[in-house]
């Protein structure tokens, strides 16, 4: 059982790092939805006696449901209909960020435990996990330049938040998660939109196109 | 003792050039061809050895000098690999260390002796050569010193011996990334696909085989040689590795030891065969993932 | 007895100079003696260092001085030694090295004055490592700064040798500040600047941290790490070759000396300040090497190689600092072994290099790498000792840079046997970006070394190179024998450089004791491993003989018929695809005229690597304040009445502050 949770968080941090490096749109949803998937499994495997397992099962099914089914179904209709492959050239590189990535996962694997928590750590590698998937989660949003892969860095950076959320699930209940499912779905909404509004407008998704809107 | 010693010298010395063979074989299976037979290295090395050899009127005596302190550079590392769980000839601490700047050294005479030549492609091989080998070293360093933490020992020796099993059981999945990334390196390091494709005969796109493009004869021969026993090398480490037996008798896991190598020669001929070769700027971003993932794995042990 | 020996050997070799003034008629025979001198000094000092080294009792000698708070204090204990050896060696076979590279006949009196102010550096050299006074060091250490300037002015009508001598002096004097306010701090508050007093330093507070900071900025500024290595480059491509050895090779380790010296100061330095060395060094390890691979100019590159190697002496210092502050008397030996060793080791090999450098550029009158090539067949002896300094500083086995390397990175795995759990274990990070450096550092030699000597001439000047003369090769063929010897024999070293660990951290040799048998214990493997090595390419040497003979052909291009130099691959083409991954600290300035037309003529591609810290940051804020502050004098030139006002304004705000706040 612990190893199969070590398992599960090393993948999580194993997937953030394929994305930094990843350059196919296709490639990085995937890995975006599998690692939503995991989430959805560590909330099963973290579950000790204290919890309602039926709440448990239902903020899993939830994240699952969301996080790896409906919104990379989303994204894929996305890339679909925008017919863009792959991120073309990125701000910061693939190797100089993939260099950052694991920088982010040294110093959070080294220094976590150094943190004040409110609660007893769950399993050692939870806060790690969590600061090392929002750290790439923000690279993704700063370096990339496709809006596609922006929305994804986004996705990412709420994963993080969520293994964060799993931390409180003790005594924060169902709040905590409804809260950060429900915002990632606005956020996705938003995204969408006005993805598909700049496009149908300017047949572009490059952000550096949108900077010369600036008044 | 001294008859085990001469056995693993013995490994040493005699399989390589067969692993090569087990790799063509199953690249040809895979292409539906028949192939060459397995023993070709060693029939192309000793006819090589008969020949006389061209020397280019650029060439000094560094182009004579790469492909001998190339194979004794190998040789020598390979005196401190142990096999099938056996101590090594030479084992102490840190000699992990010495092993990689053997190779280094090994390096650094056959990119010399490429340039003696003065010919362009000679030179774009061995700048490719040493480009990719600075960033397949610290990969190479992670995985090592991660295996050192493990199991605790700083010899080559410890670390692939008995400790190993025990340290499995604790840190699977730190050892498991650094096992990935000591593939990607094998790879590397070996000029295999998906880095290097170590068949063709476009001077442009090569990396290792274009550096030798101007040795004939023995000198050939050495460098040939030299490159099935680098393979075995790195083979040896990556199979005591992932796939430690466990077996008590020192014959039987010497067998299972060449039983295992075998596996992995297949396991890379298979690789060979179903991927695509990489464009050369991809090349640096995969052996940093590879350093990213063994530091990754260190982290998981330090903290 | 020893301390005596090394005065002598001080006075001598400052004074060595002298002979050419006196014999200013007799140039060549005023140069041969101040060779002599200074051999004679080197001889001193070796009989003065080594039974140091061997064993015998730190040797102590005080005089007094007329000067307040300043005595003629000199000690020369185990640390002392080690830096003495190379200190006197390495100037010794650089004015060997002199005779045939710059002789005193053909330059005159600039040459007189080279040979002057040569054997006063190495004197204050001596002095500063010998001194055991606060205010005698720096005496020594401000005739050093100053004998650097002049010397890097050796030819003073060149244009960059006059930018890189003021840029040097303004970097020296910064460093020599920033010691004075550490000296004069750590001083008032002992009461005493005789460093004998100094022991013990408490490192816990704020202000111990500002202290070492202090010493970490004049010192680092000296030794040249990043981002303090700003001045190095220019300055030691600008010296004459033998001179450039000397700085480089020894001049640089005086800045490591005072590193040492003041970590010792301290007593029990937390854990932080390893790591910030480590930090530091690995830092000017990587971006070292990653500035020296960009470089067309030989002596620019071989001067950032030296950053490189101070990165490998710093982290091996800070691994030292780290056995300190946890008392594991295993990393001390390790690191202080490693540290101290590549000081004598990159003093070997660099100067090697350099008087290299020299020789070709005597041979061929440029240090334009993308200028040369082909010289291995008209300088094989050159071409040789060059390889064998190339081979040396990318630390591969069986040579000295090896085993020094070799001795950082096991001191930093031994980290691993550090108490689970704590942090300092990420010490071990050191040994794979040490890897980095080392796999970098040797492709940038096979760069230099295949586009200098291998192949065919690029230019008419490279093909009109001859060997230089024997008085040229003899005191580099000594410098490459004392490379193979170190790496061949490197147990031999590990006594002395445990009681340089002994005198420097003050910790027990008794527990030293055990850590450095185990060191030596695998140091004989290393020597074993290597004999094994040499031993295999001498069987295979002798089997190729036997084996089928050669003819020659002409070089296979893929079926063309007639190559000539100009396709050969060029230093800037091998090291392109490194130097785009370092893109981003080189910011190369690019000239591109793209070919036009169907018949393009005129096209051009041409990139030049800038200095970032000096070229992009410190010389426009230089710019921009002389702009700032001669506006203000364009307000007040000429106008008595504003300047006395100025006066006043100041006096006044002086007596307010003065008044009001302290």
């Amino acid at each position: 059982m612990g190893a199969w949770t070590d398992m599960a968080f090393i993948l999580v941090v194993v997937l953030d790092l394929f994305l930094l490096a990843s350059s196919r749109l296709g490639a990085a949803i995937r890995a975006v939805a599998l690692q939503g998937a995991l989430l959805s499994l560590l909330a099963l495997l973290l579950t000790g006696s204290g919890h309602s397992v039926g709440h448990m099962l239902v903020v899993a099914g939830g994240a699952f449901f969301i996080k790896a089914v409906l919104i990379p179904w989303l994204m894929f209709r996305a890339i679909r209909e925008m017919a863009i492959r792959r991120e073309m050239e990125p701000l910061v590189g693939y190797v100089p960020s993939m260099i950052l990535g694991g920088v982010g996962v040294v110093l959070s694997f080294a220094f976590s435990r150094g943190l004040p928590l409110p609660t007893n750590e769950m399993h050692p590698f939870l806060v790690p996990t969590a600061l090392a998937t929002v750290w790439t989660g923000l690279l993704l949003v700063v370096s990339r330049r496709k809006a596609v892969t922006q929305v994804l860095g986004f996705l990412v950076l709420e994963n993080g938040v969520f293994v964060f959320g799993l931390l409180l699930t003790d005594f924060m209940p169902v709040m905590v998660e409804a809260g950060v499912l429900l915002d990632l779905l606005a956020a996705v909404f938003v995204m969408g939109i006005v993805m598909f509004q700049i496009n149908r407008e300017f047949a572009s998704l490059d952000t550096d196109a949108l900077s010369s809107l600036k008044d | 003792m001294i008859l085990r010693a001469l056995f693993q010298i013995g490994i040493l010395l005699v399989l390589p050039p067969f692993l090569l063979g087990v790799v063509n074989r199953v690249k040809a299976i895979f292409a539906g061809r028949q192939g060459p037979p397995l023993l070709q290295l060693y029939f192309d090395v000793w006819k090589l050895l008969q020949k006389g050899a061209v020397y280019s009127r650029t060439t000094t005596w560094v182009f004579r000098a790469g492909p001998i302190v190339g194979l004794a550079a190998v040789a020598t590392a390979g005196t401190m690999l142990p096999v099938a769980g056996q101590p090594a000839l030479f084992t102490f601490a840190g000699d992990f260390v010495l092993f990689a700047y053997l190779l280094a050294l090994a390096r650094f005479a056959t990119a010399l002796a490429a340039l003696d030549t003065g010919s362009s492609f000679e030179g774009m091989g061995a700048a490719r050569e040493v480009s990719f080998a600075s960033m397949a070293e610290p990969a190479l360093f992670l995985v090592l010193v991660v295996m050192a933490r493990a199991t605790g020992s700083l010899s080559l020796s410890g670390m692939l011996g008995p400790a190993l099993a025990p340290a499995w059981r604790a840190a699977a999945p730190a050892l498991l990334l650094s096992a990935i990334a000591l593939f990607v390196v094998a790879l590397a390091e070996n000029s295999r696909i998906p880095v290097d494709d170590p068949n063709t005969h476009l001077e442009l796109t090569m990396i290792h085989e274009v550096m030798v493009l101007d040795h004939s004869g023995p000198d050939l021969a050495f460098i040939l040689y030299g490159a099935s026993l680098k393979f075995f090398l790195f083979g040896a480490l990556f199979v005591r590795l992932v796939a430690d037996a466990g077996i008590a008798g020192i014959w039987a896991a010497e067998a299972v030891f060449v039983v295992e190598l075998i596996g992995f020669a297949i396991l890379v001929g298979v690789v060979e065969s179903v991927m695509a070769r990489l464009r050369l700027t991809r090349v640096p971003q995969m052996l940093v993932g590879a350093s990213v993932l063994s530091v990754f794995a260190l982290v998981l042990l330090l903290r | 007895m020893t301390g005596a020996l090394a005065l002598a050997a001080v006075v001598l070799a400052t004074s060595s100079g002298l002979l050419g003034l006196a014999l200013r008629d007799r140039p060549d025979l005023g140069q041969r003696l101040s060779a002599g001198a200074l051999c004679l000094a080197a001889v001193l000092g070796i009989a003065a260092a080594v039974p140091v080294l061997a064993g015998s009792p730190a040797s102590v000698i005080q005089l007094s001085w007329n000067q307040p708070h300043a005595s003629l204090a000199f000690r020369l204990d185990a640390l002392s030694a080690l830096f003495l050896l190379p200190i006197l060696c390495v100037p010794a076979l650089g004015a060997v090295f002199g005779i045939g590279y710059w002789p005193q006949e053909e330059h005159g009196s600039h040459a007189v004055n080279l040979q002057l102010w040569y054997g006063v550096v190495t004197g204050s050299m001596a002095l500063v490592v010998l001194a055991d006074n606060a205010l005698l060091f720096l005496f020594a250490w401000e005739v050093m700064a100053l004998c650097g300037f002049f010397l890097v002015r050796a030819e003073p009508d060149r244009r960059d040798a006059q930018k890189a001598s003021w840029v040097y002096l303004a970097a020296a004097h910064v460093g020599t500040f920033a010691i004075f306010a550490f000296f004069a701090s750590v001083g008032s508050a002992r009461g005493s600047f005789d460093f004998s007093a100094w022991g013990g330093l408490g490192s816990g507070g704020a202000a111990a941290s500002w202290l070492a900071l202090l010493a970490l900025l004049g010192f680092g500024l000296k030794a040249g790490l990043v981002p303090l290595h700003f001045w190095l480059p220019g300055a030691h491509a600008a010296a004459p070759s033998h001179v450039s050895a000397v700085m480089s090779g020894v001049l640089l380790k005086t800045g490591i000396y005072g590193l040492f010296r003041t970590a010792g100061f301290f007593e029990a330095p937390p854990a932080s300040w390893g790591a910030v060395l480590m930090v530091l060094g690995g830092v000017s390890g990587v971006l070292g090497v990653a500035l020296a691979l960009a470089q067309h100019d030989l002596k620019r590159l071989l001067a950032y190689h030296s950053v490189e190697n101070i990165g490998i002496i710093t982290m091996g210092l800070g691994i030292a600092m780290l056995g300190r502050s946890r008392g594991e008397p295993g990393l001390v030996l390790l690191g202080f072994a490693g540290s101290a060793l590549h000081v004598v080791n990159h003093a070997l090999f660099k100067s090697l290099l350099f008087l290299g450098a020299g020789s070709v550029q005597h041979a061929t009158g440029t240090r334009d790498v993308e200028r040369l090539g082909g010289l291995s067949r008209a300088m094989p002896w050159t071409a040789g000792l060059f390889l064998v300094g190339a081979a040396a500083i990318s630390g591969l086995p069986p040579l000295n840079g090896f085993v020094s390397e070799w001795f950082v990175a096991l001191g930093a795995v031994s980290a691993l046997e550090l108490a689970p759990l704590d942090r300092a274990s990420f010490a071990v990070l050191v040994a794979p970006v040490l890897a980095l450096v080392g796999a970098l550092a040797a492709a940038c030699f096979v760069k230099v070394q295949g586009s200098v000597f291998l192949g065919n001439p690029r230019t008419k000047d490279a093909a009109r190179a001859e060997e230089s003369p024997g008085v040229m090769l003899v005191p580099m063929a000594a410098l490459a024998g004392a490379c193979v010897i170190v790496g061949l024999a490197p147990a031999l070293l590990i006594a002395p450089l445990a009681r340089g660990a002994a005198a420097w951290s003050g910790m027990d040799p008794a527990r030293l004791a055990g850590a450095a048998g185990a060191a030596s214990g695998t140091a004989t493997w290393v020597s074993g491993v290597a004999f094994v090595l040499v031993g295999t390419v001498a069987g295979l040497w002798l089997l190729r003989r036997r084996l089928g003979a050669g003819t020659a052909a002409e070089t296979w291009s893929c079926g063309y018929a007639y190559p000539t130099a100009r396709m050969a691959y060029t230093g800037s083409s091998f090291a392109q695809i490194l130097n785009q991954g370092f893109r981003w600290v080189l910011l190369p300035r690019v000239r591109f005229t793209p070919p036009k037309g169907p018949f393009p003529t005129g096209a051009r591609f041409s990139t030049e690597p800038r200095e970032a810290v000096l070229d992009l940051a410190l010389l426009p804020a230089v710019r921009d304040y002389i702009s700032a502050t001669s506006r203000v004098r364009g307000l007040i030139a000429g106008r008595l009445h504003l300047q006395a006002l100025l006066v006043l304004a100041t006096l006044v705000a002086l007596l307010a502050w003065r008044l009001l706040w302290w």
